[in-house]
């Protein structure tokens, strides 16, 4: 252990801790600007850029940045000195002279990190007036970039090229003239971007925000002539809460149900629907690929991969081009959920399809882009008209008078908000895995599982390893999160050398939890971990715990589709997918 | 910007020259500089294959490319000319050296002028202060310029 003082305070912390983490461990909360560090992920960037976190160390001439200073023994720290704290003022008057200042009307208003540093410094004039800086902006269907507003901390750097091997956003010229821009200077639509939009979950101003949808569902929901259908994801219930002030892993499904109603949606479903729906299209898959490659098939393609995160299938439609025969051919939830609700209950209900308006709420910018895809689409119209993150719909709600507080608990109408535990779990890392696992053991034996928890592909470890016992079949399987820890996985795949029968990929870490629809964690993986313990506690508490049981799937076979991976299921809730590497 | 098709030849210059650094990602400015010597500039063609090979994203290739005034995306003249405006060549006139090299030969900073003959570029200094004010045409290095030099120096270009 490493002994040293900060303020006065004496603090012993292990060998390679920073003193801004030694400070934090006694409650002394230095202003950090580019560190970003969810520890237990990978999401880390520590440039030491923006010299917001410097302190004064006893016999160093210069003032040292926190982020990047490791603990010496006997180090004397001042973090709260008239120098340190005149330093800091200074240095975040600088990047105020170089930014725009319309915080009024930023989307990012309340929740950016150099505004709220810039209360804490008690900046009440703007010092330094010069050039500003002129760069480009641009708007795709899921991510809005103003780049007028970055302050160069390289958080999205960081992430877009460490974490998620994407390589698309970087630093280009020098000087004042410094930008973030993606390859070439060309538009995110122009390059490898998968729209993950980890870029927009780290960054501490507006510079990268999502794709504002709320003004065109508000229109939609004021229309007579459209019958407008929400369907809320898994990872959304356990986070929405935090956006008024409610503790992170709150559950808040029966409210969010409400808060829906009362916004006007004329029927309020489930996206977990659709997840169990996931469950037995790509259950069968799984069973039907195992089957043939223990009848001695040579040519099956494992092992299989999950298709659900669509961050993910353009990340491999990007990059592995070779390798489009692996993931399962079933669409996402969402848009399993879009495809029946637009045939099958349509029908039932008699709407005509271009009177329906389904919208998605996701944790996610990516289903924003998923909704955009032509092969979602019937004559134009898409399965899933659009999607609004978790960040957007508490907006919404503010904006619509709805003290969100104090709703009282609905349950989501049916037949399409009835699902089970294992489409609950959906929303965190592994969950898409174990409630893969829960159906397939029962299927595959033909009896009831002894234990339906499998622990073994929980947790926040980028890259998670079991081998489930079926019947005297060891099935191996595999759990990633993070486009980086999924791009190990495909290089080895591309080898020969990627030794599972089932993975499962998430783009975002976490999983969906930890999507960049989510409310901002700022950097807190406690409040990750918090949304993760809730999901499970969601799954704990539903009477049905496997997709399988659930009766309105069941149903809906029976009444409309027929068999997983029959003719009617094939048509409608399974894709393909297209080779788009940049020549 | 006009991106030109790249032909066989350059491709197969580009891949020699990435191989001969043994496509380390380490020596990208090596390659950038044996790649801008062969082609005379760094078209994003180019630094889509430097990337490629180096097992690096195109981007961190172009961020370096930007990074460096040495290196170019359009294509430089047959002899090109560079005016340092570094702090002893601009206090002795450099600025007004650049203008008469603009004027006379009708193009701005990082052009080249139609025939292809001569671009025009600025730089912060070559180490040759004395000789202050300075430009570069072609390898020869003139000094002590004075706006009136110009056109005489362009006319010792001519086929």
């Amino acid at each position: 252990m490493i002994n040293l003082t900060i303020d006065g305070r004496p603090v012993s912390v292990p060998k390679g801790t920073t003193v801004l983490d030694a400070a934090a461990s006694i409650g002394i909360n230095i202003p950090a600007l580019c560190h970003i560090d969810l520890k237990g992920t990978c999401v880390h960037n520590a440039p030491a850029s923006c010299r917001i976190c410097v302190v004064e160390i006893e016999g160093r001439r210069n003032l040292a940045p926190s982020c990047a200073t490791q603990c010496m023994e006997g180090m004397v720290v001042k973090t709260n000195s008239a120098r340190v704290v005149r330093a800091r003022k200074t240095v975040a008057e600088l990047i105020l002279s170089d930014h725009p200042n319309d915080c009024l009307t930023c989307p990012k208003c309340n929740d950016c990190e150099l505004q709220k540093l810039v209360t804490r410094f008690n900046i009440r004039e703007m010092p330094y007036k010069g050039e500003q800086s002129s760069r480009k902006k641009e708007q795709t269907v899921a991510i809005t970039r103003n780049m007028d507003k970055c302050i160069l901390c390289r958080r999205c750097e960081s992430v877009c090229n460490n974490v998620q091997t994407v390589g698309v956003l970087g630093a280009v010229r020098r000087g004042f003239d410094t930008t973030i821009a993606p390859t070439f200077d060309r538009m995110f639509t122009e390059t490898d971007c998968t729209y993950c939009g980890q870029c927009v979950a780290v960054c501490p101003t507006g510079a990268l925000t999502e794709r504002d949808n709320t003004d065109r569902l508000l229109e939609d929901l004021c229309n007579p002539d459209k019958v407008v259908v929400a369907q809320p994801a898994p990872a959304v219930r356990v986070a929405l809460g935090e956006e008024f002030g409610m503790e992170p892993g709150t559950i808040v499904t029966g409210k969010l149900a409400t808060a829906l109603r009362y916004l006007g949606f004329d029927h309020v479903f489930d996206t977990d629907f659709g997840a169990d729906l996931t469950i037995m299209e790509e259950g069968a898959e799984i069973l039907k690929r195992l089957k043939a490659y223990l009848a001695g098939d040579k040519n099956v393609k494992l092992p299989i991969m999950t298709s659900c995160c669509p961050a993910w299938v353009n990340f491999y439609e990007h990059n592995f081009p070779d390798l489009l025969e692996y993931p399962s051919s079933a669409k996402s939830p969402a848009q399993m959920f879009g495809a029946i609700a637009k045939t099958y209950w349509a029908q039932k209900m008699g709407i005509p399809r271009e009177k329906l308006v389904v919208v998605s709420i996701m944790p996610c910018l990516a289903k924003k882009y998923e909704c955009e895809r032509d092969e979602f689409k019937v004559e134009g119209n898409p399965d899933v008209d659009y999607s609004i993150s978790t960040r957007e719909l508490a907006r919404l709600i503010k904006r619509s008078n709805i003290d969100f507080k104090s709703l009282p608990d609905t349950d989501f109408d049916t037949p399409m908000g009835e699902s089970s535990g294992a489409a609950a779990i959906f929303g965190a890392t592994g969950g898409v895995m174990e409630a893969a696992l829960r159906t397939v053991y029962e299927v595959f034996t033909g009896r009831t599982l002894p234990r339906i928890e499998f622990n073994d592909v929980r947790g926040l470890e980028g890259i998670k390893e079991a081998t489930i016992d079926i019947d005297g079949f060891p099935l191996k399987v595999c759990v990633a999160h993070t486009l980086g820890n999924a791009r190990l996985l495909m290089d080895r795949l591309r080898e020969g050398k990627l030794d599972y029968h089932v993975v499962e990929v998430m783009a975002c870490p976490g999983g969906c939890v930890g999507g960049a629809g989510q409310p901002y964690h700022h950097g807190n993986v406690e409040i990750l971990k918090a949304r993760t313990r809730a999901i499970y506690r969601e799954d704990e508490g539903k009477p049905i715990r496997k997709s399988h049981e659930n009766p309105d799937i069941q149903k809906l076979y029976k009444d409309f589709l027929g068999e997983p991976l029959g003719e009617r299921s094939e048509k409608l809730l399974h894709t393909h997918y297209f080779d788009k590497s940049i020549k | 910007m006009s991106e030109m098709k790249l032909s066989c030849e350059a491709k197969r210059q580009v891949e020699e020259i990435c191989e001969k650094f043994h496509n380390d990602p380490g020596e990208l400015i090596s390659i950038l500089h044996g790649c801008q010597n062969a082609l005379g500039y760094l078209p994003e063609s180019v630094q889509r294959i430097i990337a490629e090979h180096l097992g690096i994203p195109a981007q961190k290739v172009y961020g370096v490319v930007t990074f460096y005034s040495f290196f170019s995306m359009t294509p430089k003249g047959k002899v090109p000319i560079s005016v340092c405006l570094g702090t002893a060549c601009y206090v002795r006139g450099g600025d007004k050296v650049l203008e008469e090299f603009k004027r006379v030969l009708g193009i701005e900073v990082g052009e080249t002028t139609p025939d292809g003959k001569f671009s025009l570029d600025c730089l912060r200094c070559v180490g040759a202060c004395g000789l202050a004010p300075v430009a570069t045409v072609g390898d020869k290095v003139y000094g002590r310029l004075n706006p009136s030099d110009i056109r005489r120096i362009i006319t010792e270009y001519d086929d």
